[in-house]
């Protein structure tokens, strides 16, 4: 079976203000909204796309981490994906960790394509994806802003520094997702009761052989410093004075 | 002791100037030895100009038909290979060293940590987090080796030194793996200066209103000498071209003076340009957040304020 393995994972919405603990041990999560991180969600709605095309048949999404991210499953079943892997975690995951869940699961399931999100946007570490194709020894195809499947090959359109680069991976192969790849579909009410029979696995990371390892250890987490706020000028004529007095035109 | 590798990013026989960037994070761990790693066709000009760069200690050259360009799943293996012995490996947090960093450190077996923006010692290093909105400082676990990506934006580069650091080939028989093409790039090519290293830039958001509107703000950064950014929303509009955007999931920038134009100021932009020295804000509504970080800020209808600035900027000369 032609099979996309989609990984899921919960985030703090991007929309919340976030708010670092004052004792320095993270940022605030009590009564703060979770979403799926955004790049996720682009990559579900890619794998939709493909298998809407008729080039897969079965998507699977996992997520890694406690237990409440079976909501996050639950929305991508509504979404449209088939069925849904939890590893269940409520130790921290680095990238590293991650990466060999994610090889266990695509040695198990044969998928023709790992869509991963391009970075999290908590941790922000833009890892896991290059991480699993290394271990998996297969292509990756990073920063997708196109991809087209053709056969056993995908033509991938990458957002890089200096413009749009185009590679060509043969399949099986890791893409991750940029924000331009694609604008995801809203879930629909009575998909949302039917996702609630679609299946949803639950596994120990021991039982996939994995016990994960904190190797990168937070030793504390401090508010940014912040810029302080400037002058307000009150026309263009005033802009440019006080612009030329400092050298900058 | 610190032995730190470098990769080197470089494109038409040129170094990306974020290397002497690396090469001065690098320097800030104590007694740290530094080389740099050049994985090229022709690696001679580059390799040349590595090892200029003060505090290199060694340049390594890797030369192979295959790395015409740079592709992470043909270098990432014989990085992998080099690095070996090495106690750090570093990479710039561009495009580049995003793509190959990661996979580098999972042959190695080595944790990363993205973006580093200070050094606090050999194992310890702050990075941002949640795009900016907090800084975690990490530590490795003592004897493990780390990969890094170095935030550019947050070192100053490294001295062009008098002397030059010896260069070295290195040779490979194992065969690159033939599953990963290069196909094409399209890069905008233009006179302007480069976004990622201008002194000046000029940015224009959503308010722009079309790819039309954005020249005014071409032929203003064309008279100030300056580089032109775009918000995402800009860029999603298609206004401008994805190389341009600025924020979170752009470029992260460093110039001295940032000029926005209809931008309104979502964290995931200002995350870009925190570290501009002089932020100018042109928004027509007062209570935008951008006002917020702006060293001045201006309440106007960006077409008016644009073609103002060019007729004092034209008549000030
Ligand atoms: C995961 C994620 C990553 C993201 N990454 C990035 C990123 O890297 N970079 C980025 O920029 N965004 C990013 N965004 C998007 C970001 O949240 C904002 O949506 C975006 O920055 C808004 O762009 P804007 O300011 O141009 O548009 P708007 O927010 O629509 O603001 C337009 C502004 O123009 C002003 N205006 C309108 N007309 C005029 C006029 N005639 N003259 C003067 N002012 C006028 C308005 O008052 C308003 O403030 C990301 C979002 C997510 C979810
Ligand atoms: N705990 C996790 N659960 C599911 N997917 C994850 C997890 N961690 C990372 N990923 C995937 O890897 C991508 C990149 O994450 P990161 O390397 O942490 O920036 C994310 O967008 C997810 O697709």
């Amino acid at each position: 079976m032609k099979r996309i393995l989609v990984s899921i994972k919960r985030v703090i919405d991007y929309n919340v203000r976030i708010r670092v603990k004052p004792d320095g041990s993270g940022v605030v999560t009590d009564g703060v909204k979770m979403s799926i991180n955004p790049f996720d969600e682009i990559a579900l709605e890619e794998a939709l796309r493909i298998k809407e095309k008729g080039l897969a048949e079965e998507i699977l999404a996992v997520s890694i981490g406690p237990v409440d991210c079976q909501q996050q499953l639950r929305t991508a079943l509504a979404m449209g994906a088939d069925r849904a892997v939890h590893v269940q975690t409520d130790v921290a995951v680095e990238s590293g960790c991650a990466a060999k869940l994610l090889l266990k699961l695509v040695e198990r399931e044969q998928p023709v394509l790992a869509i991963l999100g391009k970075q999290a946007i908590d941790d922000d570490c833009n890892q896991t994806g290059q991480m699993l194709a290394a271990l998996w020894g297969r292509p990756q195809a990073t920063f997708a802003s196109k991809v087209e499947i053709s056969g056993d090959r995908a033509q991938v359109t990458r957002e890089v520094d200096a413009g749009l680069e185009v590679i060509e991976v043969d399949l099986p192969a890791v893409i991750t997702t940029d924000l331009r790849l694609n604008e995801p579909r809203y879930v629909k009410l009575p998909d949302i009761m039917k996702a609630k029979k679609k299946p949803l696995e639950t596994i120990e990371p021991s039982a996939l052989g994995v016990t994960p390892v904190e190797r990168l250890k937070a030793v504390k987490v401090d508010p940014p410093s912040m810029r302080s706020k400037g002058v307000m000028v009150k026309d263009v004529s005033e802009l440019f004075s006080a612009l030329r007095s400092k050298g900058l035109v | 002791m610190s032995k730190i590798l470098i990769v080197a990013e470089h494109r038409d026989g040129k170094l990306n100037p974020a290397i002497a960037k690396c090469v001065h994070c690098a320097s800030q761990i104590n007694g740290a030895e530094i080389h740099i790693a050049v994985f090229s066709n022709e690696p001679s000009s580059v390799a040349a100009d590595a090892a200029r760069i003060s505090g290199v200690a060694k340049v390594v050259t890797v030369i192979h038909p295959a790395h015409a360009h740079a592709l992470a799943s043909n270098i990432a293996p014989q990085l992998a290979e080099i690095a070996k012995g090495y106690s750090h490996v570093f990479g710039p947090s561009t495009t580049f060293g995003k793509d190959l960093m990661p996979r580098v450190a999972a042959l190695l077996d080595a944790p990363q940590a993205s973006d580093i923006m200070a050094v606090e010692g050999a194992t310890r290093f702050r990075r941002p987090i949640y795009a900016g909105n907090a800084i975690v400082t990490v530590e490795v676990v003592a004897g493990t080796q780390l990969v890094a990506t170095v935030r550019t934006a947050s070192f100053e580069p490294a001295a062009v030194g008098a002397t030059s650091a010896p260069i070295e080939d290195a040779t490979f028989s194992a065969a690159l793996p033939t599953h990963t093409r290069f196909v094409s790039i399209s890069a905008a090519r233009n006179d302007r200066p480069d976004l990622q290293t201008a002194k000046k830039v000029v940015s224009g958001g959503r308010a722009l209103a079309s790819a039309d509107n954005f020249k005014i703000l071409y032929q203003l950064a064309d008279r100030m000498g300056a580089a032109v950014g775009a918000s995402r929303a800009a860029v999603d509009a298609g206004y401008a071209p994805n190389d341009m955007q600025v924020g979170q999931t752009g470029k992260i920038i460093a110039p001295e003076l940032y000029m926005t134009f209809g931008i309104s100021g979502a964290v995931q932009h200002l995350t870009g340009i925190k570290d501009a020295r002089t932020i100018v804000a042109i928004n027509k509504d007062p209570e935008a957040p951008i006002f917020e970080v702006a060293d001045f800020g201006l309440v106007g209808d960006l077409f008016q304020v644009v073609p103002e600035l060019e007729k004092l900027l034209a008549s000030n000369g």
